[in-house]
C-alpha cells in the first residue's frame, strides 16, 4: 500500500457548493474542528450558476404569503411524495435562513420598500424567491464562502473523496486523492457530511456541470446508508437548443416568471390547451392569453399564465409538442420575452441575455429563444431525518442536493437554494452533536487497500477503452431510454446497457501520469455515474405509475397505492436491492393545513 | 465558419514545456473550450484544465487566447482563430503553472481570508431596509465571478510581480463592495493603503478592459477608495488626479 497522509476533524464535509458551506458555518460556530474537501476551487461548485432565485415565503410583495402556503405548494409540486416533516421544517426555517444570509452580507434586489424583492416562480402562489437579477446562486456561494472562510475550518480544494471508511457499522472517515498531485489522503472524523450535489451528469444534455456524477450518493450507498426517489430526475422545460456547443445549458425559469411565453411552431401558446393542465391545477392559473397579459400588471386580480406551471407539466407539454409535430426548426418550442421591452429584460435576465447574445447569437429582446427539455436536478438521494440530516449508516449526514425527501417527485424552482440553506445548517448542527458524542474510530487498512486498488488500476494499463466512450455511452442510453418518456421496455433495455457497461470499465486504461489528469479523474467518476444510474433505472422500473416528474406511458395515471410508498435502494451482498418503504404519514396539523388550501 | 481548426496549447508543467498542435472538427457556436474538450475525449485525455459551467458563471475556465486573458467558455472560435484557423491556447501567465492550462491560483484565496467580512452595528433594525439605489453600485462588485483575469493583466502583479505589496484588481472590488455597503461600520481606508496597497495601482485600466462581468474596476472601484484613502493617506495618482480636475 501506498504511503498516504493522514488528516483529523471533529466533522468532516465533502462539497462546498451552498450546503457544505452552510454546514462549515455551524459546525465551526460550535467550536469544533472542521474540514472541507471539494472538487474544484472555492466558490465554483454548482451552486454558483443558480439563476432565478431562493424560495421563502417572506411576504414582501404585499400578498398573504407565509409557511403554511409555502408548504403546500411544495407538497402539491411534489405530488405528495415528499416527507411531510421535512417540508414543513423547510418552509419555516427558509425564512430564517434567508434573513440570516443578508446579515452575512448578500445583497439581494430590493421593493422599493427597501425590503428584498420577491419575484413570481412555477408552482408557487405567491411572489417568493428572493433573487439578485439572475445570479442569485453566485450571491449565495460567495457569501458563504466569505462568511466560512471567517470563520476558519480548512479547506481542501480540487481533492477528490473515493470512498467513506468505516469501523464496523459507523462511518468515521474517508478516503480521497489530491487532484493536483494524485496523491491519497485519508480523513478521519468523528463525523461527515456529505454536500456532494446531484448526478445530471449522466444524461447527455443537462444544464449540470462536470461535478455532478453523484460520487455522494453512490459512496453512501456502498458504505450501506439508504437511497429514496432515485427515479425522480427533474426535466427542466427550458434548456438551450442552438447552437449544439449550448445544447442543454439553462434558460431560466425567471424567463417564464417575469412574463416570458411558449409557443410552438405555429405560433401558438400551446400552454392554454387543457389537457395540459392537470385536474389538481385546474382553475388556479390563466386560461386565456388576456388574463395572463393582465396578471403582468396586477398579480392580485389576475391568474398566472399556465406557462409557470410546476416544471414536469411543462416539461411534458414541450415534449408532447414536438412529438405532435409542431416543433421549431432544431426541434423545441420558442420561449419569448421581448414583448417586456429592452430595458425591461436587460435589467431583470441581464445574464440570459448576455449568454443568449454571446453564446446562443440571439438578441433575446428582439427574437425568441428555442428552448427543450434539459436534465436539470435530482429529487432522489439519501434518505436523512428530518431533524439532523442523519442518514440511515450512523456518523455520516447528508444535505443539499444529494439528499432527499424535500421535492417529493418534483421540485419547485427556488426550493433548492433554501433546502441547502435550511438543511446545510441542521447537516452541520447534526453532525456537530454527534462529534461532541463520539470518538475517531479506527481506520480498516483493508479498506484503503481496496479503494488504492480501484483507484489505480486505470494507470497505464493499455487503453482498450477510455473513460470518454464509455461515459458517452452510458449518456446516450440514458438520454434516449430513461428520459421524459418511460416504458417498461426502453428502461429494460437501458438497464442492459449499463451492466454492459460496468463490465466494460475494467478495461479502461488512461495515459499520462497522476498530475492533474482529467482521464483518470473521470476513469474513477464513471463508476459513480454507472452506480447510480443503475438504481435510477431500477427505481423507475419498480414504480408503476406516473407521477411528478417520472412518467410510465405503460402506467399513465396516478395510483393511490404508489403514493404511500417510496422506492428505496440499498447494497445487499454487494448488489442493488430496490424495494419499497412506507411514505411517513402526514400529522393531523399539516393535514389541517393541506385543507385549508384545498377549500 | 471553417469546418477544421488547428489549436496550439500549451502543454507543460513547472519544469518546462512545449505547444503541441491538435486538428479539431468545429460545430456551430463552438466556443474555445469546446474545442479543449474535444481534444481531451479524442486526442489526449490528459490534457489538463478547469471548468465548471461552461456558461461564463463560475470563472473556472481562464486561459490566455491568442494572448489575451479569456473565459474560454465565453470566447468563440471563430471569433478568434487566424487566417489559417489558428488559435492558440496559454496558461494564464501571472501565477505558477502546476499542469498545461492549469496554474496555482491559491494566493488569490490566501488574500481573501485576509479580509474583514460585512460588519453591521447591532442596533441596525432586522430585516435590513436598503433602497435599490443604495446598492446597485455594490451588486456591480459582486457580480466578481473570480475568475483572477484582472489579477492576470495588472502590470503590477504580472511584470512586477509584487504580489507581496498590492493585492491585485479583484481585491479592490471586493474592498469597495464592503465598504460601499450602506450598513458596513468598518473603516477600511488604513487596510487598503498600507495591506492591500492601493497606492501601487496607478490606473492604468487594463484590467478592467478584461472583466468578462464588464466590472468597472478601476473607474467605479478603485478611483473611488483611492479618493477616500487620500483623505488620510497621500497618494501620488490620486494628487495628480485632483490637479488634472481643477485645471
Ligand atoms: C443552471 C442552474 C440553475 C439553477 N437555478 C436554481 C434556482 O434559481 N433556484 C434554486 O433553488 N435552485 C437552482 N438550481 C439548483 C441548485 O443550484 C442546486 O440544486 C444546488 O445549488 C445544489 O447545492 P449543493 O450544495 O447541494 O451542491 P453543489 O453546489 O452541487 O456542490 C457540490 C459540492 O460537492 C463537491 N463534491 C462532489 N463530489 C465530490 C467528491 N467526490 N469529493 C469531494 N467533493 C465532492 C463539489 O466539488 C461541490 O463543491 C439551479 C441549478 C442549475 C444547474
Ligand atoms: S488599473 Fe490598477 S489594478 Fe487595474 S491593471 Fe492598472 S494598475 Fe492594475
Ligand atoms: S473583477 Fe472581473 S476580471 Fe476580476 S476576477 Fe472578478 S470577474 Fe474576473
Ligand atoms: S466554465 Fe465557468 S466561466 Fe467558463
Amino acid at each position: 500500500m501506498e504511503a498516504y497522509e493522514t488528516l483529523k476533524y471533529d466533522v468532516l464535509i465533502i462539497g462546498a457548493g451552498g450546503a457544505g458551506l452552510r454546514a462549515a458555518i455551524s459546525v465551526c460556530e460550535r467550536g469544533l474542528r472542521c474540514g472541507v474537501v471539494c472538487k474544484s476551487l472555492l466558490g465554483k461548485a454548482h451552486t454558483v450558476m443558480a439563476e432565478g432565485g431562493a424560495a421563502a415565503a417572506l411576504g414582501n410583495m404585499g400578498e398573504k404569503d407565509s409557511w403554511e402556503v409555502h408548504f403546500r405548494d411544495t407538497m402539491v409540486g411534489g405530488a405528495s411524495l415528499n416527507n411531510p416533516r421535512i417540508v414543513e421544517i423547510f418552509a419555516h426555517e427558509a425564512i430564517d435562513r434567508v434573513l440570516e444570509l443578508e446579515q452575512y452580507g448578500a445583497v439581494f434586489d430590493r421593493t422599493p420598500e427597501g425590503l428584498i424583492s420577491q419575484r413570481p416562480f412555477g408552482g408557487h402562489t405567491y411572489r417568493r424567491l428572493n433573487h439578485v437579477g439572475d445570479r442569485t446562486g453566485l450571491e449565495l456561494i460567495r457569501t458563504l464562502q466569505d462568511k466560512a472562510v471567517s470563520l476558519h475550518p480548512t479547506f481542501h480544494m480540487e481533492v477528490t473523496i473515493t470512498s467513506l471508511l468505516r469501523d464496523g457499522q459507523r462511518v468515521i472517515g474517508a478516503y480521497g486523492y489530491d487532484r493536483i498531485s494524485g496523491k491519497p489522503i485519508v480523513f478521519q472524523a468523528r463525523a461527515v457530511v456529505l454536500a456532494t450535489g446531484g448526478w445530471g451528469r449522466m444524461y447527455r444534455y443537462t444544464s449540470n456541470s462536470w461535478e455532478s456524477t453523484g460520487d455522494g450518493a453512490a459512496m453512501a450507498l456502498e458504505a450501506g446508508a439508504e437511497l429514496i426517489d432515485m427515479e425522480m430526475v427533474q426535466f427542466h422545460p427550458t434548456g438551450m437548443l442552438w447552437p449544439p456547443s449550448m445544447r442543454g445549458i439553462l434558460v431560466t425559469e425567471a424567463v417564464r416568471g417575469e412574463g416570458g411565453v411558449l409557443r410552438n411552431a405555429s405560433g401558438d401558446r400551446f400552454m392554454y390547451t387543457p389537457e395540459y393542465t392537470p385536474e389538481r391545477y385546474r382553475g388556479k392559473f390563466a386560461e386565456s392569453t388576456e388574463e395572463a397579459e393582465r396578471w403582468l400588471d396586477d398579480k392580485s386580480a389576475n391568474r398566472r399564465p399556465p406557462e409557470l406551471l410546476p416544471r414536469d407539466e411543462v416539461s411534458r407539454a414541450i415534449y408532447k409538442e414536438v412529438k405532435a409535430g409542431r416543433a421549431t426548426e432544431h426541434g423545441g418550442v420558442h420561449l419569448d420575452v421581448s414583448h417586456r421591452g429592452a430595458a425591461y429584460v436587460k435589467r431583470k435576465l441581464p445574464a440570459m441575455y448576455d449568454q443568449f447574445l454571446h453564446l446562443g447569437g440571439v438578441d433575446i429582446t428582439r427574437e425568441p429563444m428555442e428552448v427543450y427539455p434539459t436534465v436539470h436536478y435530482t429529487m432522489g438521494g439519501i434518505r436523512v431525518d428530518p431533524e439532523t440530516c442523519a442518514s440511515t449508516m450512523p456518523g455520516l449526514f447528508a444535505a443539499g442536493e444529494c439528499a432527499a425527501g424535500l421535492h417529493g417527485a418534483n421540485r419547485l424552482g427556488g426550493n433548492s437554494l433554501t433546502d441547502i440553506l435550511v438543511f446545510g445548517k441542521r447537516a452541520g448542527d447534526g453532525a456537530a452533536a454527534f462529534a461532541e458524542a463520539t470518538d475517531h474510530g479506527v481506520v480498516d487498512p483493508d479498506q484503503i487497500a481496496r479503494e488504492e486498488a480501484t483507484l489505480n488500476a486505470p494507470l497505464g494499463r493499455p487503453a482498450a477503452e477510455t473513460p470518454a466512450t464509455i461515459g458517452a455511452e452510458l449518456q446516450e442510453a440514458m438520454q434516449t431510454d430513461a428520459m421524459i418518456e418511460r416504458t417498461e421496455v426502453c428502461l429494460s433495455r437501458c438497464l442492459d446497457r449499463i451492466h454492459e457497461l460496468q463490465q466494460r470499465c475494467d478495461q479502461i486504461g488512461v495515459e499520462g501520469g497522476r498530475t492533474y489528469n482529467p482521464a483518470w479523474h473521470a476513469a474513477r467518476d464513471l463508476r459513480f455515474q454507472l452506480r447510480l444510474s443503475e438504481v435510477i433505472v431500477r427505481s423507475a422500473i419498480l414504480r408503476k405509475e406516473s407521477r411528478g416528474a417520472h412518467w410510465r406511458t405503460d402506467y399513465p395515471n396516478m395510483d393511490p397505492d404508489w403514493g404511500r410508498r417510496n422506492v428505496v435502494a440499498r447494497m445487499v451482498n454487494s448488489v442493488v436491492d430496490v424495494d419499497t418503504t412506507p411514505l411517513p404519514e402526514m400529522p393531523e396539523h399539516l393535514r389541517l393545513v393541506m385543507n385549508e388550501g384545498a377549500k | 465558419m471553417r469546418d477544421k481548426i488547428q489549436l496550439r496549447v500549451y502543454r507543460g508543467d513547472a519544469s518546462g514545456g512545449e505547444t503541441k498542435e491538435y486538428a479539431v472538427d468545429t460545430y456551430p457556436g463552438m466556443v474555445v473550450l469546446d474545442a479543449i474538450r474535444e481534444i481531451q475525449a479524442s486526442q489526449d485525455g490528459s490534457l489538463a484544465c478547469r471548468w465548471n459551467c461552461k456558461a461564463a458563471k463560475c470563472g473556472s475556465c481562464s486561459a490566455e487566447v491568442n494572448g489575451k486573458p479569456r473565459l474560454m467558455c465565453k470566447t468563440r472560435v471563430e471569433e478568434v482563430y487566424d487566417a489559417a484557423g489558428v488559435i492558440t491556447v496559454h496558461p494564464l501567465k501571472s501565477f505558477p503553472i502546476i499542469r498545461d492550462l492549469v496554474v496555482d491560483v491559491s494566493w488569490n484565496y490566501k488574500m481573501a481570508e485576509t479580509i474583514a467580512p460585512l460588519s453591521v452595528p447591532d442596533d441596525v433594525p432586522r430585516p435590513f431596509r436598503m433602497q435599490q439605489a443604495d446598492v446597485s453600485r455594490v451588486q456591480e462588485f459582486r457580480k466578481c465571478i473570480e475568475c483572477f483575469l484582472c489579477q492576470n493583466v495588472c502590470h503590477v502583479l504580472r511584470d512586477h510581480n509584487r504580489k507581496d505589496g498590492y493585492y491585485g484588481p479583484r481585491f479592490m472590488v471586493k474592498l469597495a463592495s464592503l465598504d460601499m455597503h450602506p450598513l458596513d461600520d468598518q473603516n477600511r481606508r488604513e487596510f487598503l493603503h498600507e495591506t492591500a496597497g492601493i497606492g501601487f495601482c496607478n490606473i492604468t485600466k487594463c484590467c478592467q478592459e478584461v472583466c468578462p462581468e464588464e466590472i468597472k474596476i478601476t473607474d467605479n472601484a478603485i478611483i473611488p477608495s483611492k479618493e477616500r484613502v487620500a483623505d488620510v493617506y497621500y497618494d501620488p495618482v490620486r494628487m495628480l488626479l485632483r490637479r488634472l480636475r481643477r485645471s
